[in-house]
């Protein structure tokens, strides 16, 4: 009797503090602790939160054929998922993230490392992750918060993270990718090489960067490096002065009308660039697809100063333990074992562990999206719909040249507030 | 259309001195304070915990600090001198606080005069020229119309009229009024105006025409009979008893304008100030407890405008 007063309670609280729907699922499942476990008959559900980028629904179909577990996703924008983490760590189970976030979510103890050892393919996932190098020997540059700074803690418990090798995993690697400025060559009709070009007068009132503080300035750091006017020691970590010097570069070429807009969501970028209102701007790979998908000429442009990149893995609340635990890792096991992998190289991003995905990929498409070949065949999307003719080749040619050409990595900085203050200025100016 | 008191004698009879059959029916009854207080009751209590418990916990939120990933329950003024931050400082220059809220105030007053006028003559037409009740329905519903799109879809739609490529820059330049398609049509002040107006003008039109259909038409009979023109009528009758509509109106628009950051961030093409986005963009740093005094400053600023215009016009007594 005092076991069922104890579940309303709990549920009730939780479904103040979550939003509605999530609550009786997490009552339901077995999430919250301090309930005994009850092993009877229960489905093998997860929920999943992360961005959109992961979350295909082919994944989760298939995922529930090889393994059983039922994938519940949580889908919500990069910040509102870190949010989600600090505020309520019990209304998720798997954690899907991207390594800058790292620096906020580790410190408030909501999560749970992993253990590398129960991961399988953990010694094969790219040297990108664990060394910075790419699998060819390149070096990738580091400045921001590259994974390989912050993937691993010194203990189970440990909120700090380690400088060598340890078991304890903050995020198992799945997905990441090298974002650039996206162009119309068709309008812009020469060829742009430097991120310097996004100031260029030339593109006055055709410009844009996206409005996410944290993304928006590693661009604004790129394009101020580019115009030779500064030069960063880690544009990842900014000093007040220097984030002073960003926001003026930027703020003055607003106010003589060099941007067109800002954006801040996906299909902003798309309807932005498809309209013609812009030319140059920073811009995310599937989006160029979406554009060129239009039947409108997009170039995700390589750029000789280099990409900024980004990267996520996989980690579990603190509230998962037992028999949740090791569906977990089960799940986290099968996403490593090609068909997910594949699925994601299908899009343009790139997967962890390179070797399963390719044995999930037709030999043409590797060629295609993996060694910078010229199309085969037509390219398809995971969903069947066609991307590239035959005869095409990928913006910025192979993996190796790509991620090898990564300058620096999404980031947190030290001085993140007031990096946030300056850029509420910049938008006011 | 049920007069105000017909409707109250149906849901509470007794209540309204003179409701005799009601009255007599029942010989014990409840004391009529009981029951106004039984009437507000479950609105007082739907009002306590959902607007101003969670209030006081932003103003008391506001006071606290915050590090990188959580709120440190510690009286701190940082919310408040990180967002004024440089306001002494750089003087005669204004500071970012200071030019997002005149930046705010001033959209906020051009949507205000413009949804004023044009909802006014909306609610007009339908109080007094439109004769038929199915006609009147039909008509206000046409008005919320732009409520059926979402916000992402209303900004695509707005991209191939005023767009640099757009039909208005297309035929201004066919019909040689122009030489090269403007820029200021989209992601300009224009641009959030206009999707505001388009928005809010409702809100204007059914507090007005509220007020409107309830004017006694044998005052502006009486008006006719002695001899004033159209437009006395308007100034002398119709304005004044239709300042109710109007003021509720205004403060529906005002409270709704001061507070938005999607629609101006979107027509705005994320290039505009607005007292929301600062708090928006707080919020998606975590941290919070700046956002709350964000909140707090906003919500002092809009109550501020909002006592002012009650001054002007006593709801209460007019009602």
């Amino acid at each position: 009797m005092t076991e069922t007063t104890r579940k309303t309670g709990v549920s009730r609280r939780t479904l103040l503090k979550s939003t509605a729907g999530l609550a009786g699922l997490a009552a339901g499942s077995g999430a919250i602790t301090g309930f005994p476990y009850v092993m009877s008959a229960e489905p093998k559900v997860l929920r999943y939160l992360g961005t959109a980028v992961n979350e295909g629904d082919e994944i989760s179909k298939q995922c529930l054929k090889d393994t059983g577990i039922k994938i519940e996703y949580i889908t919500a924008t990069t910040d509102d998922v870190t949010k989600r983490v600090m505020t309520q760590p019990n209304s998720f189970d798997v954690l899907d993230t991207e390594y800058f976030a790292l620096k906020k979510i580790v410190p408030s103890g909501n999560i749970l490392a992993l253990d590398a050892k129960k991961i399988k393919e953990f010694d094969n996932i790219t040297p990108v992750f664990t060394k910075g190098v790419t699998p060819g020997g390149k070096k990738i540059g580091g400045q921001g918060t590259a994974p390989w700074k912050v993937l691993y803690l010194e203990g189970k418990d440990s909120k700090k993270f380690a400088t060598s090798a340890t078991e304890f995993v903050t995020l198992i690697p799945t997905v990441y990718n090298a974002d650039t400025l996206g162009i119309r060559p068709d309008i812009i009709k020469r060829p742009i090489s430097s991120w310097a070009e996004l100031l260029n007068p030339e593109f006055k009132g055709k410009a844009s960067i996206l409005n996410i503080p944290s993304i928006g300035i590693m661009d604004a750091a790129m394009v101020v490096e580019a115009t030779g006017k500064y030069k960063y020691a880690d544009k990842g970590n900014m000093t007040k002065e220097e984030i002073d010097l960003t926001m003026k570069v930027m703020t003055e070429a607003k106010k003589a009308g060099q941007f067109r807009a800002f954006w801040k969501d996906f299909n902003e970028s798309v309807n932005l660039m498809a309209s013609g209102e812009t030319v140059i701007q920073s811009m995310w790979s599937p989006a160029v697809t979406k554009v060129r998908s239009m039947g409108i000429a997009c170039t995700f442009q390589p750029l000789k100063e280099g990409y900024r990149s980004w990267a996520s893995g996989f980690c579990v609340s603190k509230g998962v333990s037992g028999q949740k635990l090791e569906w977990a890792y089960e799940f986290v096991n099968w996403f490593l074992s090609g068909y997910a992998g594949a699925y994601l190289n299908r899009q343009g991003y790139y997967s962890a562990v390179l070797s399963t995905a390719k044995a999930h990929m037709e030999p043409y498409e590797w060629a295609y999206w993996m060694d910078g070949k010229a199309a085969e065949k037509d390219i398809k999307a995971p969903d069947g719909s066609l991307l590239e003719k035959a005869g095409a080749v990928r913006d910025g040619g192979s993996y190796e040249d790509r991620m090898g050409g990564v300058a620096c990595w999404n980031a947190v900085m030290d001085e993140n507030d007031y990096m946030v203050r300056k850029w509420n200025e910049f938008i006011a100016a | 259309m049920d007069t105000s008191e017909d409707i109250l004698q149906q849901a509470a009879p007794g209540l309204i001195p003179g409701a005799g059959t009601a009255r007599a029916a029942k010989p014990t009854r409840l004391s009529p304070s009981f029951i106004s207080w039984l009437q507000a009751g479950p609105m007082m209590l739907v009002f306590l915990a959902f607007f101003l418990i969670p209030l006081v916990f932003v103003v008391i939120v506001s006071f606290w600090d915050y590090n990188e990933y959580q709120l440190l329950p510690a009286f701190s003024g940082r919310g408040y001198s990180d967002t004024f931050e440089g306001c002494i400082a750089q003087l005669p220059d204004l500071c970012t606080i200071a030019k997002t809220y005149l930046k705010t105030l001033k959209l906020c007053f051009l949507v205000w005069v413009i949804t004023l006028f044009i909802g006014f003559w909306v609610a007009y037409f339908l109080a007094f020229h439109v004769k038929s009740k199915t006609w009147q329905m039909g008509l206000s519903l046409l008005c919320t119309i732009p409520f059926w799109t979402s916000n992402v879809i209303r900004m695509i739609a707005w991209i191939p009229l005023l767009g640099r490529n757009g039909l208005v820059n297309s035929g201004l330049v066919k019909t040689g009024l122009i030489n090269h398609p403007v820029e200021w049509l989209l992601f300009s002040e224009f641009s959030v105006v206009l999707a505001l107006v388009h928005l809010f003008t409702f809100f204007m039109v059914v507090p007005i025409f509220n007020s409107m259909v309830r004017i006694d038409k044998s005052l502006i009979e009486a008006a006719y009979d002695a001899g004033a023109t159209g437009f006395q009528t308007l100034v002398n009758v119709i304005i004044p008893l239709t300042k109710p509509g109007i003021v509720i109106g205004s403060i529906f628009v005002i409270t709704i304008v001061m507070g938005d950051f999607i629609t101006i961030g979107v027509m705005g093409g994320q290039q505009i100030a607005a007292a929301g986005k600062i708090i928006e963009t707080r919020v998606n740093a975590l941290q919070f407890p700046a956002a709350a005094a964000n909140a707090v400053i906003l919500l002092v600023i809009t109550f501020l405008i909002i006592t002012l215009m009650s001054r002007i016009v006593d709801i209460k007594k007019e009602l």
